[in-house]
């Protein structure tokens, strides 16, 4: 079997793997990436592995099976497939697949063993789930990958590390045997470059410092790190050349009634006191926001922002978000 | 005086750290919504009513850590300098670890103590089994509480997806240690050979030769050697797991739910409110937390759109930062709606539960002032707001129609 990349772009990343603190939104940016490189007729899997369904709710679809199902179409025939990884099912497709054994996995599953297993080696689990989604990276089909790139939903940044080094993981747990040489090969896949592990943040302290210190743990284990993404960016609503007065408090209710008593809003000298408050409070938000963007930019990795969407997320502000998303990756290979 | 039934009612903080019969306040919450911050801010509010607080933070942020003089972690309370305060605040961080060697350490020789340390399966379950920081949290509780040092003990939880873990865990560890499934397989070791394997059928074989065979045959003689270890040294995990959670039941234990006006950090908050009541758990009220209420009522968003709009027609000095102003006002009213709503719909489900709104500030907070401003919001008198918008509320109420 050819092992010839037959996209025609050996040093892009077929392998994405979306991180951030809790919060941050890396659902939605895993999905929109999805998307994104679906568009002029991509094959994508965007994976699961946190089991909260949070994919389905953000498609609006039934609750994922373990299986992978259809959740959008993108332009130029490409399309995105979606899964959920269920451990228990991951686990005894493993047993099947290393030890011939169905048929027990099933009675295993009935005596609560499944759960145990994965309980008294909490390595185990990520062992079965970066080996699932190594699985579907490397699956081949009519000598071609069935997946021109898979999208993991991966956990949360204080974890990451973890979750990706999975030799590290299993080195207490087993020596040598399967499960050894299939983490091992896990770690080839994850390790090369053709992955890449994207950080989501937010422009708020907590989620900037942990990104920084996830790129540096990341890069010790040795693993790809990619772009990180500005997630829920605002724009200010005052006139920037107001800003940076408005943020050091020196806009009062003064500043602004004459314009709105020209304009006939009532309210007189109350409304306008706590209109300029506010103002304020906006720009001072915005300004530390803004002074964030210096720390994001200090990591030295590729940033794309993504616009704050108001109101509930659908699939249409998820085709909004990829097409940022795609203008940066493109940006990307042409670098 | 009754209240209209969809109106929350308000939470007496104050009043509540005041109370010399209260000891223990649980703050729990989803991760993410302020757990931290909310306990220590309470905690310090209580000290400077007078009162000797400890509070058990399981994962403070850096900064906020350091401002409470906790840079070392070593698993013991430290006394927060905070100077003109009439009570006093010490501080500590859980280290889970060193919780579970204690308790060990307490409970058997100093011999026997090393073999457990040495245990390849110990060390594992006492640094990354999920459920252990729960657990070990509740021991320190229970320690603290034994102490009778402090007056009143805060408790920050562990930062987990779903708040109800915090009850669950413990349990769910003990289930497991002193479970069916690991005695069975521990009990060929325990038993001296083949003793136990008359009790178990095929499948357990099987499942035993499976496990040996993923896991290696190392990993169940580590857990057997282990649990033979602990049931010599106590009756098992789980009387000492009901006799933490028994604790938690105790009169002068009350349980602060906290979340941010976010769907989701709401719906966590629920479920842990329905399962407070069915344990027979007291629930002092709901702290909503990082709220943006307007500093004005007066101009719906609608309306202030359509200001901004007049008043940049009509142009002239100042016009472009009115606008932008109201543009902002605007954008804080659909804000606050949307909060109260969510609020609103916690309150129908949860009629009785008070609520106390906590206005979101500028940026991270990570020092005593910045606790201080907190508390202040957090037990400030219900209607001493700027704007006459009560303390439970984002919004005020609509005044029923006439």
């Amino acid at each position: 079997m050819s092992v010839a990349s037959p996209t025609g772009e050996p040093s892009a990343p077929r392998l994405h793997v979306v991180t951030g603190k809790g919060g941050t939104g890396k659902t939605t940016v895993a999905a929109a990436l999805a998307l994104a490189l679906a568009a002029d007729g991509g094959h994508v899997l965007l994976v699961e592995t946190e089991g909260r369904q949070g994919i389905a709710q953000l498609f609006d679809t039934p609750p994922l099976p373990y299986e992978e199902r259809r959740v959008a179409v993108a332009r130029g025939g490409g399309e995105v497939k979606a899964l959920a990884i269920d451990v228990e099912a991951a686990f005894l497709e493993y047993l099947d697949m290393f030890y011939n054994l169905k048929r027990a996995g099933r009675a295993l599953r009935k005596m609560g063993a499944v759960d145990f297993a994965t309980a008294i080696a909490p390595g185990l689990r990520d062992v079965l789930l970066t080996g699932k989604i190594k699985e579907a990276v490397t699956r081949r089909a009519g000598g071609r990958p069935v997946y021109d790139a898979v999208v993991v939903d991966a956990p949360p940044t204080g974890r990451i590390t973890r979750f990706l080094n999975v030799t590290n993981e299993v080195a207490g747990l087993a020596r040598s045997g399967p499960i050894k040489s299939q983490s091992d090969g896990v770690m080839a896949v994850l390790r090369s470059p053709r992955t890449a592990v994207h950080l989501v943040t937010l422009l708020e302290d907590m989620p900037v410092q942990e990104t920084a210190d996830a790129i540096e743990e990341l890069t010790a284990a040795g693993l790809p790190v990619g772009s990180v993404i500005v997630n829920m960016a605002t724009e200010p609503l005052l006139p920037a050349a107001s800003l940076g007065r408005a943020a050091e408090g020196r806009i009062t209710g003064k500043d602004l009634l004459p314009a709105l008593t020209a304009a006939g809003v009532h309210g007189g000298p109350e409304l306008a006191d706590a209109l300029a408050a506010e103002a304020v409070e906006h720009a001072r938000r915005w300004s530390s926001q803004d002074a964030l963007r210096e720390q994001v930019a200090a990591l030295h990795r590729p940033t794309v922002e993504l616009p704050l969407t108001v109101g509930p997320m659908d699939v249409g502000c998820l085709f909004d978000l990829s097409e940022r998303l795609e203008t940066h990756l493109r940006d990307e290979v042409a670098a | 005086m009754t209240r209209p039934p969809h109106l929350a009612p308000p939470l007496d903080l104050a009043g509540l750290v005041a109370d010399p019969a209260t000891r223990i306040v649980v703050c729990c919450g989803s991760g993410g919504v302020g757990k931290t911050t909310t306990s220590a801010a309470l905690a310090l509010a209580a000290a400077e009513a007078g009162r000797h607080v400890v509070v058990l933070t399981i994962d403070p942020a850096r900064r906020l850590a350091q401002s409470l003089g906790l840079q070392e972690l070593d698993n013991e309370p430290r006394l927060v300098e905070t100077p003109g305060v009439a009570g006093s605040l010490h501080a500590m961080m859980l280290d889970m670890k060193r919780t579970f060697d204690d308790v060990v350490a307490a409970h058997s020789t100093p011999d026997r103590a090393e073999q457990i340390f040495a245990n390849p399966f110990y060390q594992a379950l006492s640094s990354s089994f999920a459920g252990t920081q729960e657990y070990m949290a509740m021991e320190k509780l229970g320690q603290l509480r034994a102490t009778d040092r402090w007056d009143l003990i805060v408790v920050d939880t562990p930062p987990s997806r779903s708040a109800l873990d915090f009850l669950d865990a413990p349990n769910r560890l003990s289930r497991f240690l002193d479970g069916t499934m690991i005695r069975l397989l521990t009990a060929p070791a325990r038993a001296g050979g083949r003793a136990g394997v008359r009790l178990v059928g095929a499948g357990f074989m099987i499942f035993s030769r499976i496990i040996s065979k993923v896991l290696g045959g190392q990993l169940l003689a580590d857990i057997s050697t282990f649990i033979t270890a602990l049931d010599t040294m106590f009756g098992g995990f789980r009387e000492r797991a009901t006799a933490t959670y028994e604790l938690l039941r105790q009169p002068g234990t009350s349980f602060l739910v906290v979340a941010s006006p976010e769907p989701d950090a709401l719906r966590e908050a629920s479920y842990f409110v329905d399962r407070l009541s069915t344990e027979g758990m007291p629930l002092a009220g709901l702290v909503l937390n990082r709220t943006h209420p307007p500093a004005t009522t007066s101009l719906s968003a609608t309306r202030a759109d359509a200001a901004a709009e007049a008043v940049a027609e009509a142009g002239g000095p100042g016009a472009k930062l009115a606008a932008g102003a109201l543009r902002v006002h605007a954008e804080r009213m659909t804000q606050a709606t949307r909060e109260q709503r969510l609020a609103d719909r916690f309150t129908s489900a949860h009629p009785g539960v008070p609520i106390r709104t906590v206005p979101a500030t500028g940026g991270d907070i990570h020092d005593i002032d910045g606790l201080r401003i907190m508390g202040e919001a957090l037990m400030a008198e219900e209607t001493a707001t700027g704007t006459g918008t009560p303390r439970s509320r984002v919004l005020p109420a609509r005044p029923p129609a006439a």
